[in-house]
C-alpha cells in the first residue's frame, strides 16, 4: 500500500444565490493578474466570469479550469428550479466553443491559480471583493493515500503480454530502463 | 486639438444595409483611466471617425459631465434647437470608469432637452459605461439624423451603424435582448429606446442594463436622431497610472462600504441610514414616503395612510414579484431588483420608481410594480410620466380636458392610467399633447391648465413633495440646481437637525467627510425650533456653504462617472472631497489636490452654467413650484438668491461674472457673453414654441 500524505485544498464555495451580478470577481481578478500587478484593467482577462443572465434570474460566477482543444459533441441543457441553463455555464474549460478564459488578443488559454503569489493573499482577490458573499473561501486538510494500482498495472501487462508475447514485453521494459 | 486617425475606407455594404469602418491602430501615447479617444458619428451621412482627445482638457475638465459640457459649448451654439440636426448627443463615460474604483460604472449623457430647450445631463448607472472604456473609448458624440431607424455596434474597433428597421416600435428591454441574440454577443451592453423615444416624447428615457438615464427627455433626441441603440463590447485594458497606491485606495472604499453597511446612521429614517441608492427594493416600510410625499397630481397628503394590512399587503407584492436584488457594475450595494409581474414580462427596477405610478394613480403596490413594466419597456422618465397622467385626469375632473379629449378611456382609475400611457408614448389623440410633458400641455391645451402645471422648475415636473416650512438650504439647491432634479443636488448635510445635542455630537465625532470643520458647527448648532432654526437658520452664509458642498459631490461624481449612492447622495460615504484627487491622481497620473480639484469642478459647473445662460436662463427661472412650501419668506428667499449668486461669482441674474470667468480660465466664455450682449439681457423669455414647433420653422 502506498503512503498517506497531507494536502491543502483551497476552495471558492459558489452560492449562486447571493450573486448580485456585479462582475467586481471580474474587476478583481483582472486587476490582480496584469502586470505590473494592479496596473490595468480589464474583466475579458479575468479567470472568473459570471455567466449572467438578469431577466432569466441566472447568475453562474465561473472560475477558469483545464484548457480543451476541442468542444463536446453536445450540448446538454439542465432545467434547476425551473431555470434552464446552458450546461456550458457551469463548464471551467477554456474551450473553442465560446471566448471565455482567453486572453482577447492572443487567444492563449486562462487558468485560475487562486492568486498564487509571493507573499500569499489570504485569500484569493476575487473572495475579496465580494462582499454580497457568493463567492468564500475555505481551505481544508485532506489525507490523500499515494497508493499504485497494482491490479490496473498488472491487467495491463497481462494484456499486453497476451497480444505481444511476454518476451518481447520484457525485452521493451529492458531497453526502457537502461534509457533512463 | 483634435487629431483624426486614419481609417480603412468605410465599405457599404448594401445587402444588409450595414455600414462600416474598421479603425486602424496608429501609434498611442499612454492615457491612463481615460482611453484618450472619443468616437464621433455623424447619422446623416453614416461617417463614423475615431478622434484623439487633448489630455489638457482631461486636467482643466476632468472627463465625463465636465468634458461634455465643454464640447457643448464649443459645438453646440445656443441658435441650435433641440431637434435640429446640429445638436450633439453625447454618451460618455466618467473618467475613472473601467478602472477598478468601486462604483464607478456611469454614463453621463449631455445633449439639449426638448423640455427645458436647456443642456440636460441625465445619467445611467449599469454596465455601459466601463464597456465602452473597455471596447478604447471615453466618449460617445453623435450628430445628425438617420433617415432610417438604426442602432450602432461598437466592437472594439469595428464601428458599423447598422439597420434597426426590425426594431421599430419594440420595448427597451426588449431590443436590448433582440440584438444580443442577432449580434451572438451575450456581453454586448445595450443602452437603448423604447417607443416613448422613437416617438420623441419629451420625458423618454434611455434604457440600459438595470438602469436608465430619464430626466429632461434625452431619449427624445436619441429617437430624432434615428437611433434605436448603441451596443457596446469591449476587451481591452484600462491603465492606471499609480498600481499600487490605486488599489489601496480602492481597498479602503471597499473596507468602509462594509463598515458602513455594518453600522448606519441612528436617527434618520432605513432609507437614509445606509450607503446607495435609497434601498427602495430592500425597504418594505412606505410610512415615510406615503405619508409625506404627495398623492395624485402632487396634490394630496395623506397623513394617516399607512398601516398594518396596507404594509402586510405591500409587503406580499413586493415579495412575490421580485426575483433578486441586483447590482450595477462592480458595486456591492444592490439598490435595483428584478421584478417579474404575475403575467408579465420580467424588468429591472430602483429607487423611487416604486412608488411614482402607485402614488400619482391613489393605487397599491401591486398596480405601480406592474405599470412600471409597460412604462419600462416603453422608456419614460417615472418622475414625470405618473405626474402628466395625473395631471391630465385632473385636468378631465375640472372640465378643462373633456370625454372628447378621452374617447374610449376606461372608468377605472388604474385602466386610465394604462390608456393614457399607451397614447402617450404613440402621441395618439390626447396623447400627442400630454406627451410634451404638463409645462408645454398646459400651454396649449389653455383655458387655465396652467393651473394645473404647478410641480415644475425650469419646465420639469419634480418630486411629488409639498411641505409647511421653507427649508432654506433646500430653496436654493431647488432653485439653482441645473440638473433640475433634487436628488441630484442633495445629500452629505442631513435634511433635517438631530432632536437634541447629544445625537448631533454623536453625529459628528466621525464626520470626517466635511471639507471644513465650519460643517460641524452648523450642524450642531440647528435646532428643530427656536431661533436656531429654518428658515432663518442656517443663515444665507451657511447656506451658501452647504449647497455649495453638496453640489460639488455630485459634480465631481459626474466627472468621474461614480454613482452617487457611494459618494455625494448619502451621509457619510466612502468616497469624499479628501480621497477623490488622490483616486483621480493615481489612475489618471494627473498631480492633483483637493484645491486643483476643487477650482476643475467651479470650473466646469460654470460652463454647465454658461451654456444654459446662453440658451436664456435667468434668475427669474431660478425658483421651486408656489406650493412647495406652505410658509414662504419672499424676502429672505430674495436675500439667499443674492447671496449665493454672490458666492458663486455670478451676477444678479445668475450669470457668471468676467472676473470669476477669467478666475477659472474661461475668458472665452465671457467674450462669446460680450458678443451675445448677454450683460444686458435681463431675462426676456427666450422661447415659448416647443421644440418640435421650432423645428418646422
Amino acid at each position: 500500500m502506498g503512503e498517506k500524505k497531507k494536502k491543502i485544498i483551497k476552495t471558492v464555495k459558489v452560492d449562486a444565490d447571493k450573486c448580485n451580478g456585479c462582475r467586481a470577481c471580474e474587476v478583481a481578478c483582472s486587476a490582480f493578474h496584469s502586470t505590473p500587478k494592479y496596473s490595468g484593467n480589464n474583466p475579458a482577462r479575468s479567470r472568473i466570469q459570471v455567466i449572467r443572465h438578469p431577466l432569466k434570474d441566472i447568475y453562474i460566477p465561473v472560475f477558469a479550469g483545464e484548457y480543451t482543444s476541442a468542444e463536446c459533441m453536445g450540448r446538454d441543457k439542465y432545467v434547476i428550479d425551473g431555470k434552464e441553463y446552458e450546461e456550458c455555464a457551469f463548464c471551467r474549460a477554456s474551450c473553442p466553443s465560446r471566448d471565455l478564459f482567453k486572453e482577447p488578443d492572443s487567444g492563449l488559454p486562462l487558468k485560475c491559480d487562486m492568486c498564487e503569489s509571493d507573499p500569499d493573499l489570504e485569500e484569493p482577490l476575487c473572495v475579496q471583493w465580494c462582499l454580497a458573499d457568493a463567492l468564500t473561501y475555505e481551505e481544508r486538510e485532506e489525507e490523500v493515500e499515494e497508493e499504485v494500482a497494482q491490479e490496473e498495472l498488472e491487467i495491463g501487462l497481462e494484456s499486453l503480454a497476451h497480444k505481444y508475447g511476454l518476451e518481447k514485453i520484457m525485452d521493451a521494459v529492458a531497453r526502457m530502463s537502461m534509457k533512463d | 486639438m483634435k487629431v483624426v486617425l486614419s481609417y480603412a475606407p468605410a465599405a457599404h455594404d448594401e445587402s444588409k444595409n450595414v455600414s462600416w469602418a474598421q479603425v486602424i491602430w496608429k501609434g498611442n501615447n499612454m492615457r491612463y483611466a481615460e482611453t484618450g479617444f472619443n468616437l464621433e458619428i455623424d447619422l446623416s451621412r453614416g461617417n463614423i471617425e475615431r478622434v484623439e482627445t487633448d489630455p489638457r482638457d482631461t486636467e482643466l475638465y476632468l472627463g465625463g459631465l465636465g468634458t461634455n459640457a465643454k464640447i457643448l459649448w464649443d459645438r453646440v451654439p445656443p441658435e441650435v434647437e433641440p431637434f435640429s440636426p446640429d445638436n450633439l448627443l453625447i454618451f460618455s463615460t466618467g473618467l475613472l470608469c473601467g478602472t477598478p474604483a468601486t462604483g464607478c460604472n456611469r454614463t453621463i449623457v449631455s445633449t439639449l432637452s426638448p423640455q427645458t430647450r436647456l443642456m440636460a445631463f441625465s445619467m445611467m448607472g449599469g454596465f455601459w459605461a466601463p464597456e465602452l472604456k473597455y471596447a478604447g473609448y471615453d466618449k460617445v458624440i453623435l450628430r445628425g439624423k438617420s433617415p432610417d431607424l438604426v442602432y450602432l455596434w461598437i466592437n472594439n474597433d469595428k464601428v458599423e451603424i447598422r439597420d434597426a428597421s426590425h426594431l421599430r416600435g419594440k420595448g427597451a428591454v426588449e431590443t436590448a435582448e433582440l440584438i444580443r441574440q442577432e449580434l451572438n454577443e451575450p456581453k454586448a451592453q445595450v443602452a437603448a429606446i423604447g417607443l416613448a423615444g422613437e416617438n420623441r416624447v419629451y420625458f423618454a428615457s434611455i434604457e440600459q442594463g438595470r438602469s436608465s438615464a430619464s430626466r429632461a427627455g434625452i431619449g427624445a433626441v436619441m429617437g430624432d436622431k434615428g437611433l434605436k441603440a448603441i451596443v457596446v463590447r469591449g476587451t481591452k485594458d484600462i491603465n492606471i497610472a499609480r498600481p499600487a497606491e490605486f488599489i489601496g485606495l480602492c481597498n479602503e472604499v471597499l473596507k468602509y462600504i462594509k463598515f458602513r453597511n455594518e453600522n448606519p446612521i441612528p436617527g434618520v429614517m432605513p432609507i437614509l441610514a445606509g450607503l446607495g441608492s435609497p434601498q427602495e427594493m430592500k425597504v418594505h416600510d412606505e410610512k415615510w414616503h406615503t405619508e409625506n410625499f404627495a398623492w395624485g397630481n402632487s396634490r394630496v397628503r395623506r397623513k394617516e395612510f399607512w398601516n398594518e394590512e396596507i404594509a402586510k399587503d405591500w409587503m406580499e407584492t413586493m415579495e412575490t414579484m421580485r426575483t433578486r436584488l441586483i447590482s450595477c457594475y462592480n458595486c456591492p450595494m444592490t439598490c435595483g431588483a428584478t421584478m417579474s409581474p404575475p403575467g408579465l414580462p420580467t424588468y429591472m427596477m430602483k429607487c423611487f420608481s416604486k412608488l411614482t405610478y402607485t402614488m400619482a394613480a391613489f393605487s397599491d403596490l401591486q398596480f405601480g410594480l406592474g405599470i412600471a413594466q409597460s412604462a419600462t419597456e416603453y422608456g419614460v422618465d417615472a418622475f414625470s410620466a405618473p405626474q402628466v397622467m395625473a395631471f391630465a385626469l385632473e385636468l378631465y375632473e375640472n372640465g378643462i380636458l373633456t370625454d372628447e379629449d378621452f374617447p374610449g378611456m376606461p372608468s377605472d382609475n388604474e385602466g386610465r392610467f394604462y390608456w393614457l400611457l399607451d397614447r402617450i408614448v404613440r402621441r395618439e389623440g390626447i396623447g400627442d399633447v400630454l406627451a410634451n410633458g404638463t409645462y408645454w400641455a398646459a400651454k396649449e391645451i389653455g383655458k387655465g391648465a396652467e393651473e394645473y402645471a404647478h410641480n415644475n422648475i425650469k419646465k420639469h415636473e419634480q418630486l411629488p413633495l409639498k411641505l409647511g416650512m421653507l427649508n432654506p438650504i433646500y430653496f436654493l439647491m431647488y432653485a439653482t440646481g441645473e440638473k433640475i432634479n433634487i436628488t441630484q443636488i442633495e445629500g452629505q448635510f442631513p435634511q433635517a437637525p438631530f432632536p437634541t445635542r447629544e445625537e448631533r455630537e454623536a453625529f459628528v465625532k466621525d464626520w470626517f467627510q466635511i471639507p471644513d470643520e465650519k460643517f460641524k458647527q452648523y450642524f450642531l448648532d440647528w435646532e428643530l425650533r427656536g431661533e436656531k432654526s429654518i428658515p432663518y437658520y442656517p443663515t444665507p452664509e451657511m447656506c451658501c456653504d452647504i449647497v455649495d458642498w453638496q453640489e460639488r459631490m455630485h459634480y465631481i461624481d459626474d466627472a468621474l462617472g461614480m454613482c452617487a449612492g457611494l459618494s455625494s447622495f448619502p451621509l457619510k460615504p466612502p468616497y469624499h472631497i479628501h480621497n477623490y484627487p488622490k483616486f483621480i491622481s493615481a489612475a489618471a497620473g494627473i498631480d492633483m489636490d483637493e484645491e486643483k480639484l476643487t477650482q476643475a469642478i467651479k470650473r466646469y459647473r460654470t460652463l454647465v452654467r454658461a451654456n444654459n445662460t446662453r440658451r436664456g436662463m435667468r434668475r427669474k427661472d431660478e425658483k421651486p413650484p408656489e406650493d412647495h412650501w406652505r410658509k414662504r419668506f419672499p424676502e429672505l428667499e430674495e436675500k439667499l438668491l443674492d447671496t449665493y449668486y454672490k458666492f458663486k461669482g455670478w451676477n444678479n441674474q445668475g450669470i457668471p461674472t468676467k472676473e470669476s470667468l477669467h478666475e477659472l480660465g474661461l475668458d472665452y466664455v465671457f467674450e462669446d457673453f460680450e458678443k451675445r450682449g448677454i450683460y444686458s439681457d435681463n431675462g426676456d423669455t427666450p422661447s415659448e414654441e416647443t421644440s418640435a414647433e421650432k423645428e418646422k420653422e
